[in-house]
């Protein structure tokens, strides 16, 4: 379990990280999205012990980061971002390296770099020196080293970046296997990322957290809407006329089409289903519909309108 | 200690893998032969005194070139942050490195004893005054490169770490050198300070605890500095 409570952490008086609380429980996978620079690595030091926040406390397992460092970073497993690893070391040497300041010993030891080689897909590069990987196996590396000791946290820095997209899902499904039991933070800026593997998100940006939540609360819950799109062949005037004129449709508008159809986008109080209506409207006025889907808010919207909005709000 | 022993035989093999300890090795090997070589050839003396006199300060060159990378090529690469959030104090790895360090010194002080050798077979050493002679450039050497763990230690440029160190050991160096400039009662002061003054009474073959005490605490401050300036992260 990690506890932040009211973590600041600043450079030069500037302050990267402001005045965040969250905390995540064990069995928990929080996704931790923003943009860049928006203070997701620096928290992400701040808990694995290597940097001290300027104030506030942070506990990992109800120990305090600032005096039993080294009893928290046991349990911790860490892939800083663009996983910095001994580029003159050849990958075998590396992860006995590790596993040995991992104080791991003897069958355990070769047992867990077994497993972290056949998990991480390393068999082909072991005698490689890690300087000439490329960067997806340079990044396996660096999951491999963190979860060698098998930690109760994992704290991963952008930890799909530079993989092929099969290497990606092994990896995610890697990681939501390992969220089941684990206390997981994975700080990323790729969208469907956190959808396809965390369980909750928190938005972090300008080293605030403006949102923290399931994803489909977050997605639900943003704008408080539903949005139903739909192409019918109809005369333009009459239908958006007539569709405005619906019962719970807030805002309706145009959408482009390209097979001569009318495209519509209509809002509408979220948890209003607004499909058999406009069914029954086509029926009555003998529209055909070629076309009808529900649209949930993206996460990508939720995303760029709460890390734009507060961008505006300071300019 | 285990940490500690992990470090150093990590640091020993990557010196080993490439190029730069050899180079240094070969460089060092090839200054001092050429003054183990200069009383033998051109003065027909075989014995080791310029050679003892010249190597402290082929030191004050060739130990900052070793300790350089040590920390600061892990900053600049980045390296660091896994190193120092793995369950190591930074004093492990300040010492672990710095053994490896003293490793690679070892071994090249162990080549030079070709030469010992042979000046040996030309002509009558003193056992006492070489086997001193050693000691004391092993401490010394032990010293400056302690120092060089701490320039290494405070930047993530190696040419600034080579840089800082070299200026400090020389200074160090100097100390003995400009007591003529020095007022009387800071004499004593400043040659007790000096790095090169220890090393004069320990080649002699006289091996006197004040040197040894010199020795250690320079080593141990150093190396405390070190671990200090490492556990300074940025931001703080």
């Amino acid at each position: 379990m990690i506890e932040l409570k009211r973590i600041t952490k600043s450079y030069s008086g500037k302050k990267a990280v402001d005045d965040i609380s969250f905390t995540v429980e064990r069995g928990e996978i929080l996704g931790f999205l923003g943009p860049n620079a928006a203070g997701k690595t620096t928290t992400m030091r701040m808990i694995t012990c290597y940097m001290p926040p300027t104030s506030g406390t942070i506990l990992v397992d109800g120990m305090d980061t600032g005096e039993d460092s080294l009893e928290i970073r046991k349990r911790i497993g860490y892939l800083p971002e663009m996983a910095p690893i001994y580029p003159d070391m050849n990958v075998m040497d590396y992860l006995d390296y590790v596993s040995e300041l991992r104080r791991l010993e003897g069958d355990t030891k070769k047992s867990r770099i077994r497993e972290m080689i056949a998990v991480c897909g390393l068999d082909d590069v072991l005698g490689q020196d890690i300087g000439q990987l490329s960067k997806g196996y340079r990044q396996r590396v660096g999951l491999a080293q963190a979860m060698i000791h098998d930690p109760d946290i994992l704290l991963l820095d952008e930890p799909t970046a530079g993989l092929d997209p099969n290497q990606i899902v092994e990896i995610r499904e890697l990681i939501k296997r390992l969220g089941q039991e684990k206390t997981v933070i994975l700080s990323t800026h790729i969208l469907t990322e956190v959808q396809a593997t965390c369980s909750r998100i928190a938005i972090i940006n300008r080293g605030k957290i403006v949102a923290d939540g399931k994803p489909e609360e977050l997605s639900a819950g943003f704008h408080g809407r539903a949005v139903l799109l739909a192409h019918l062949k109809a005369p333009r005037e009459a239908l958006l006329e007539k569709v405005r004129a619906m019962d719970g449709a807030e805002e309706v508008r145009e959408m482009p089409t390209d097979d001569g159809t009318v495209g519509i986008r209509l809002e509408s109080p979220f948890g209003k289903d607004m499909r058999e209506s406009l069914w029954k409207l086509a029926v009555e006025e003998n529209w055909p519909i070629f076309e009808m889907r529900r649209e949930a808010l993206s996460l990508e919207d939720v995303f760029r309108s709460l890390t734009q909005e507060s961008d505006a709000s300071l300019s | 200690m285990r940490n500690i022993f992990t470090i150093f035989k990590k640091e020993v093999r990557s010196y080993f893998n490439s190029p730069a300890a050899y180079i240094v090795v070969t460089f060092f090997l090839l200054f001092t032969g050429y003054f183990f070589g200069t009383n033998l050839f051109l003065m027909n003396q075989a014995n080791l005194r310029t050679a003892f006199g010249i190597i402290p300060l082929v030191f004050i060159f060739f130990m900052p070139a070793i300790t350089m990378r040590l920390i600061a090529e892990e900053k600049k690469t980045g390296t660091i942050e896994l190193l120092v959030t793995y369950p190591i104090k930074d004093s492990e790895i300040i010492v672990g490195k710095f053994l490896s360090a003293l490793m690679l010194l070892a071994v090249a002080l162990v080549f030079t004893w070709f030469y010992v050798i042979t000046v040996s077979l030309l002509g009558n050493l003193d056992g006492g005054q070489v086997i001193g002679g050693y000691f004391g450039l092993l401490l010394m050497g032990a010293a400056y490169l302690a120092i060089g763990m701490f320039a290494s230690a405070i930047t993530e440029n190696q040419i600034v770490a080579f840089i800082v160190a070299l200026v400090i050991i020389f200074v160090f160096f100097l100390m003995d050198k400009i007591l003529f400039f020095i007022p009387a009662p800071l004499v004593s002061i400043f040659q007790y300070l000096s790095i090169d003054y220890h090393f004069e009474n320990i080649s002699r073959g006289v091996i006197d605890t004040r040197d040894l005490l010199y020795y250690f605490s320079v080593i141990f401050f150093s190396l405390l500095l070190a671990s200090h300036a490492l556990g300074r992260r940025k931001g703080d």
